[in-house]
């Protein structure tokens, strides 16, 4: 089968609100600006997949409005996930693979102003069981630090330096929401506190992937797809162990990430404890650089933060930082859901 | 006048769910103050129960019943409780091993503060004074001196009036801005002028205008204003009234090609018997005393539109 690449990649600043801007105007320029580092028109993507979520915007079928920005008429091949957009990025490399597309426009946005994103995100849980409790997005990243914490694996003290390290390299990345020095701040729900919760914000990405002989045609130095692979645990919270992370292990082995030793890494590990279940769970070790994009503690724009981690390793290949990059996106609650995909430059940057 | 509105959007739903024979007796034992699990081909008890084993995927229907006593196996303190959470005040998120069990279940725990919780702490169930059969019966755990049993007992799950579903209400509140287009084209409705915006690119003029031109993928930005008159391109009868409307049936709602409009909206037809409505009428907005929009549209006297006059807007 065809070899798929990342030729191009853009995202919005993220920022605390954007009130301003509908869906579809917060996505324009970033579709535009992946489509002109390409000298792609509209009309020449062979296929279209985004990734947002209804519960953000409070509206029904709210992804179809932005579709009036990719210029959905005349009629395009187009779908949609109901999740981050790295897995409408897995949607399209599955459709360039098997040859039914040669280029793939993959986008995703999310807005979170609008609502109470701790509140939002409790309606992804099981109905039944836990659902009728409310245990926000904080509540349940809590559980899984303090089980960290139980299993002698991290301490809060090492828990703040990686707020630290993660929002000191995002002093490079002018897109970021929160960058340098961020105050450790009161609990939000202890062991959490507000420096190891990710801002709250509304911004969009964007990436153009190509197969074969077309992506050395639109990008000099395209960010090969080598392996990508997604899994997913058990809803219920209570028969994981919250200390591991075997879907993320699984995906990674089956993306090829073990095959040889990457040099960069961009996690989407939106609270600080999930970034020490990853590098145990990805086997990352100091010789790996972990997010110089700053990661999700630096920008967590719900329903694009995983895509934009797919975005951000590739933008290193293209600019010759990376040969080898793994890229993760999360969705669920404490790591449920994981995807990893190993991107890699043709040629060895010298 | 702010140049981007915003408003309160509440989204509320009271979610009905069918349970399986699983969950049923499951939810049926907290009524009763009996909690129950599933047993796994290995050997394991799952509480709370699901239909499947997570593991090999093989259909679960053996019942047992465990302690309302257990462990704590994490927890996490909340120091600021959120609308709709089990406890108003400050408490602990607890996963709990029940005795006899071999999972946790999620659920909260009341304690004066977070140096009263530790892994490890035995607890038990307090139940709620009002049990319907819910997750919501378990009121809360509470701190409890007790060595763990460990013991499970075979269960038929059948229960007098069993619980076969829930209704869980979901409300998420809402700021909502209708962004930069959507705003001015409101915001113009409030002076009784309708505004679209013309695609630099095709030269089209939508309305109500959304920022982008779906044909081309451009910001639109150019405001023009369109109307107030216009053409019935296409209509239908409406013979079933919705609820709480407060118009009588039947009545014509009709897509409406605004004079310099390239793409129809959408108005109700009136001031002419609805079985006289057709393709091609020419009518104007009327407007009610404060209203924010159109009330509806009515005949202008002129003579009918030529079909190729609109037929591209149909």
């Amino acid at each position: 089968m065809r070899d798929v690449a990342i030729v191009a990649f853009a995202q919005t600043d993220h920022l605390r609100r954007t009130d301003e801007l509908s869906e579809v105007e917060m996505l324009m320029p970033v579709l535009h600006q992946v489509l002109d580092a390409t000298g792609l028109r509209a009309r020449d993507i062979g296929f279209t997949c985004s990734g947002s979520s209804d519960y953000l915007a409070g509206r029904a079928f709210s992804f179809t409005m932005a579709l009036d920005g990719v210029g959905a008429h005349p009629p395009i091949s187009e779908s949609h996930v109901e999740m981050d957009g790295a897995w409408a990025l897995y949607e399209a490399w599955v459709k360039l693979r098997t040859g039914e597309a040669d280029t793939a426009l993959v986008y995703a946005y999310g807005k979170s102003s609008p609502g109470e994103l701790r509140d939002v995100l409790t309606r992804q849980l099981d109905p039944y069981y836990v659902g009728p409790l409310w245990p926000d997005s904080v509540a349940l990243a809590a559980l899984q630090a303090q089980a960290l914490i139980d299993a002698g694996e991290a301490d809060e003290a090492a828990l703040a330096s990686i707020a630290a390290r993660n929002r000191t390299a995002a002093v490079d990345n002018p897109h970021a929401q929160l960058a340098g020095s961020v105050p450790a701040g009161d609990y939000v729900v202890r062991p959490l506190r507000t420096g190891d919760c990710p801002p709250v914000g509304d911004g969009a990405a964007a990436v153009v992937l190509a197969a074969g002989d077309t992506a050395r045609s639109l990008c000099t130095r395209p960010a090969w797809i080598r392996g990508i692979d997604h899994r997913i645990e058990a809803h219920s919270l209570g028969v994981r162990e919250l200390t591991e992370s075997p879907s993320a292990r699984l995906a990674a082995e089956r993306a090829g990430a073990f095959e040889r030793p990457v040099d960069t890494a961009e996690l989407h590990a939106p609270f600080t404890s999930q970034e020490v279940v990853l590098r145990k769970a990805l086997g990352l070790d100091d010789s790996v650089r972990v997010n110089p994009s700053g990661g999700a503690l630096a920008a967590n724009p719900v329903m694009a933060a995983g895509l934009i981690r797919l975005g951000e390793a590739a933008a290193r290949i293209h600019r010759g930082e990376s040969d080898r990059a793994l890229a993760h996106a999360t969705s669920g609650p404490c790591l449920q859901q994981n995807l990893v995909a190993v991107l890699e430059g043709e040629t060895t940057h010298v | 006048m702010p140049d981007v509105l915003s408003a309160p959007l509440v989204v509320e739903f009271p979610f009905t769910r069918s349970l399986g024979p699983v969950q049923s007796a499951f939810l049926t034992g907290l009524r009763e103050r009996t909690v129950l699990g599933v047993r796994t081909g290995d050997g394991k008890v799952l509480v709370p129960p699901v239909e499947y084993d997570p593991v090999t995927a093989e259909e679960l229907h053996e019942l047992t019943e465990v302690a309302t006593t257990g462990t704590v196996t994490t927890w996490a303190w909340n120091p600021a409780p959120r609308r709709d959470q089990p406890l108003a005040t400050p408490f602990a998120w607890v996963l709990v091993e029940l005795d006899g069990a071999d999972t946790a279940l999620l659920h909260v725990l009341d304690a004066p503060g977070p140096e009263a919780v530790h892994t490890g702490m035995r607890v038990r169930i307090r139940w709620a004074p009002q049990r319907t059969g819910a997750i919501t019966d378990i009121a809360c755990f509470e701190p409890y001196e007790g060595e763990a049993t460990g013991e499970s007992t075979p269960h038929s799950g059948e229960f007098a009036d069993p619980v076969t579903g829930i209704v869980t209400p979901a409300r998420l509140d809402y700021t909502y801005s209708p962004g930069r287009a959507q705003s001015a084209y409101l915001n113009a409705l409030s002076e009784q002028r309708t505004v679209g915006e013309r695609c630099p690119s095709c030269r089209k003029v939508y309305v109500p205008p959304r920022g982008a031109c779906p044909t081309c993928g451009v910001a639109t930005a150019e405001q023009v204003e369109v109307g107030p008159r216009g053409t019935v391109t296409t209509y239908c009868i409406v013979n079933i009234k919705a609820k709480n409307l407060d118009i009588e049936v039947p009545y014509v709602y009709a897509h409406i090609a605004l004079d310099g409009a390239d793409l129809a909206l959408h108005g109700r037809i009136g001031g002419i018997p609805y079985d006289q409505v057709r393709m091609g009428l020419r009518v104007e907005p009327v407007w009610t005393e404060g209203g924010r929009h159109p009330d509806h549209y009515r005949p202008t006297g002129e003579p009918d539109a030529d079909y190729d006059a609109y037929k591209e807007l149909l």
